[in-house]
């Protein structure tokens, strides 16, 4: 299989270098990663136009992130890309921790069946940017990718938002409406606000290196308390498409990065690693991290998405996954927002939700890298004690912390939500993410609830209720499952029952559950939806 | 359920005790300290109640002042 080919995107000169009018961005979308191709995208799936803008000119240089989890590939799919995705990346739900060369325990990240994406993936960041790349180009009236346009400084006032960009052709003025601030963790825009990053540095140092080999490693998580080929440290091996495996090994604090970026200095380490078998480097970096974040997201109408908002460390795959989370909850809010249809205040329910979700991030990956590397003394007692019990008591095995991964967000105090009047003794609760299930159409054709549910307000009707579509607002699609009614789907499982219960769901453009009924009167509809939507008046 | 300060180990109580310290007998201070926060964890998780634990550890770091 060869290696990723890096092909440039080309540049072209921006209309307003060559003497055409100006456009007037509905969006601005600074920083052409995952998040703002991602943006661009969703956006352009509710109708908004939006004009992206990267200093660069190629995809992410290494792999980067590479495990993408369940919930970020139904947004992907949502997107228009999930299935490629899944083709190509590496599926597992599966994590072994070893302390020493012993397997101490294990975890299924998808122990039940009956949803359409598997608990992970793993996919190379630069597959993700290019497939991306390629699903604006479905949207050319709506998206306007502008690469090796670097932005110098961003301005805005009560009328809208400016970013002054330069170019291999000069510089000029982009005005927009709002402005997506997605140039990463070393956000130039965030600098440029003077924004506080607050948080935690970690001082450990971990070497990050993509080797190409042919091995019969299994499609797991394997993680590494001081292993005997890596004494006193932690070490992670995980496998990629194109038969390029991740190696991430812990340095200690006092490790010099140029020192052990040389190959002469890695090679021996990967040996040690992959017993002998013959690789070639194929990309290595050495990392330290942060776990902070700035206090609010949305800036009037600059908003922080992504890693310009808040940063983790690694090992709960929530850096990019959460980033992903981000746009889902944004782009729906700034579509109706811009259509006209919601008031402005939707957006402190971004910012809401989403500062929950960062420091859910936040906490998750701090909680791991202090068990990864405790401070000696009382904290590497207690660390150590965890490891020693968890080879014969069962819950020993559930506190080793070798990575919190990546599960949805809880929304279950966002303002948004309606408070369920009924009682529902199901997995479903109000705030949540949608649980997939299978689901058949009346000819045949069997398919997902998730792709039905799609990205638009829905009224699902489960377990048999139906919905009068006479007495809906308008902007609501209506799916009834297992009704037997014309136009619905069959639970083919039962799974749909089994998870929703009996009963009428409002769900979120992001697919989360925001209210619920037995039997709602068409005025329970509407006030949860104008609740949700904060329709404007 | 709040954490139980009456006395509740029975006619045990001076002979457990006992036994804890013969357990590190013979122990370095790190050996000693990985061995008490085995059982450390080993209550907690049987004990298994938050708010319990919580009481505990509040209540074992008030009386570092007393």
């Amino acid at each position: 299989m060869a290696r990723y080919q890096y092909e440039p995107f080309d540049y072209v000169t921006p209309p307003e270098l060559t003497g055409q009018a100006g456009t007037r961005a509905p969006v601005i979308i600074v920083g052409a990663g995952p998040i703002g191709l991602g943006a661009a995208v969703d956006l352009a799936t509710h109708g908004i136009a939006s004009v992206v803008v990267d200093d660069n000119n190629v995809v992410s240089v290494g792999s980067r992130a590479i495990c993408w989890a369940k919930r970020s590939l139904e947004i992907f799919d949502r997107l228009g890309i999930g299935d490629r995705m899944l083709e190509k990346g590496v599926t597992w739900k599966l994590g072994r921790v070893f302390r020493g060369d012993q397997e101490v325990y294990n975890f299924d990240l998808l122990p039940d069946d009956g949803h359409k994406f598997p608990a992970f993936i793993n996919l190379q960041q630069y597959y993700v940017e290019q497939y991306l790349v390629e699903r604006c180009t479905d949207f050319p009236d709506l998206i306007d990718l502008r690469f090796k346009n670097r932005v110098q400084s961003v301005g805005q006032d009560e009328t809208g938002v400016w970013a002054d960009i330069e170019t291999p052709d000069g510089s000029y003025r982009l005005d927009g409406d709002f402005l997506l601030a997605c140039d990463g963790a070393n956000s130039r825009l965030r600098r440029q606000f003077g924004l506080d990053f607050g948080g935690r540095y970690f001082e450990e140092r971990f070497l990050i290196a993509d080797v190409e080999m042919q091995a019969d490693f299994p499609s797991e998580r394997w993680f590494w308390f001081t292993p005997t080929f890596h004494p006193g440290q932690s070490a992670l091996l995980h496998k990629q498409p194109d038969n390029i495996y991740r190696i991430d090994l812990q340095l200690g604090p006092d490790a010099d990065p140029e020192e052990e970026k040389k190959p002469e200095n890695v090679i021996p380490r990967i040996e040690k690693v992959v017993g002998g078998r013959p690789f070639k480097l194929d990309w290595v970096s050495v990392y330290s991290f942060n776990c902070r974040r700035i206090d609010r997201f949305v800036h009037d109408r600059v908003i922080f998405i992504g890693d310009s908002a808040h940063v983790v460390s690694p090992f709960g795959a929530r850096g990019g996954n959460g980033g992903m989370h981000d746009v889902d909850n944004l782009c729906w809010k700034l579509a109706h927002i811009i259509n006209g249809t919601s008031d402005a205040s939707l957006l402190d329910s971004y910012d809401a939700e989403r500062v929950h979700g960062a420091d859910e991030n936040i906490r998750n990956s701090s909680w791991t890298s202090r068990f990864m590397s405790p401070e000696p003394g009382i904290e590497m007692s207690f660390r150590n004690a965890v490891l020693s019990l968890a080879v014969d008591t069962p819950f020993a095995r559930r506190m080793v912390n070798a990575g919190r991964l990546s599960v949805p967000c809880q929304l279950d105090s966002s303002d948004l939500n309606s408070h369920d009047s009924d009682e529902f003794d199901v997995a479903m609760q109000t705030g949540m993410v949608c649980l997939d299930a299978p689901v058949r159409h009346a000819d045949g054709r069997d398919d997902w609830l998730m792709r039905q549910i799609g990205g638009g307000f829905c009224l699902l009707a489960t377990g048999g209720a139906t919905i009068d579509p006479a007495t809906l607002p308008d902007g609501i699609t209506v799916l009834e499952i297992g009704s037997g009614r014309d136009g619905s789907l069959e639970d083919t499982e039962g799974l749909v029952a089994a998870r929703y219960g009996r009963g009428v769901h409002l769900i979120r453009p992001d697919q989360h559950l925001a209210a619920r009924w037995v039997a709602p009167t068409p005025g329970d509809i509407t006030s949860a939806l104008a609740r949700c939507a904060r329709i404007a008046a | 359920m709040t954490l139980n300060t009456e006395f509740n180990l029975g006619t045990q109580s001076d002979s457990l005790f006992n036994e804890l310290l013969d357990a590190h007998q013979g122990l370095s201070l790190d050996q000693s300290s990985q061995m008490n926060a085995a059982m450390i964890l080993l209550l907690m998780n049987h004990i298994g109640d938050p708010a319990v634990i919580r009481d505990a550890i509040a209540r074992a770091r008030a009386a570092l002042d007393a």
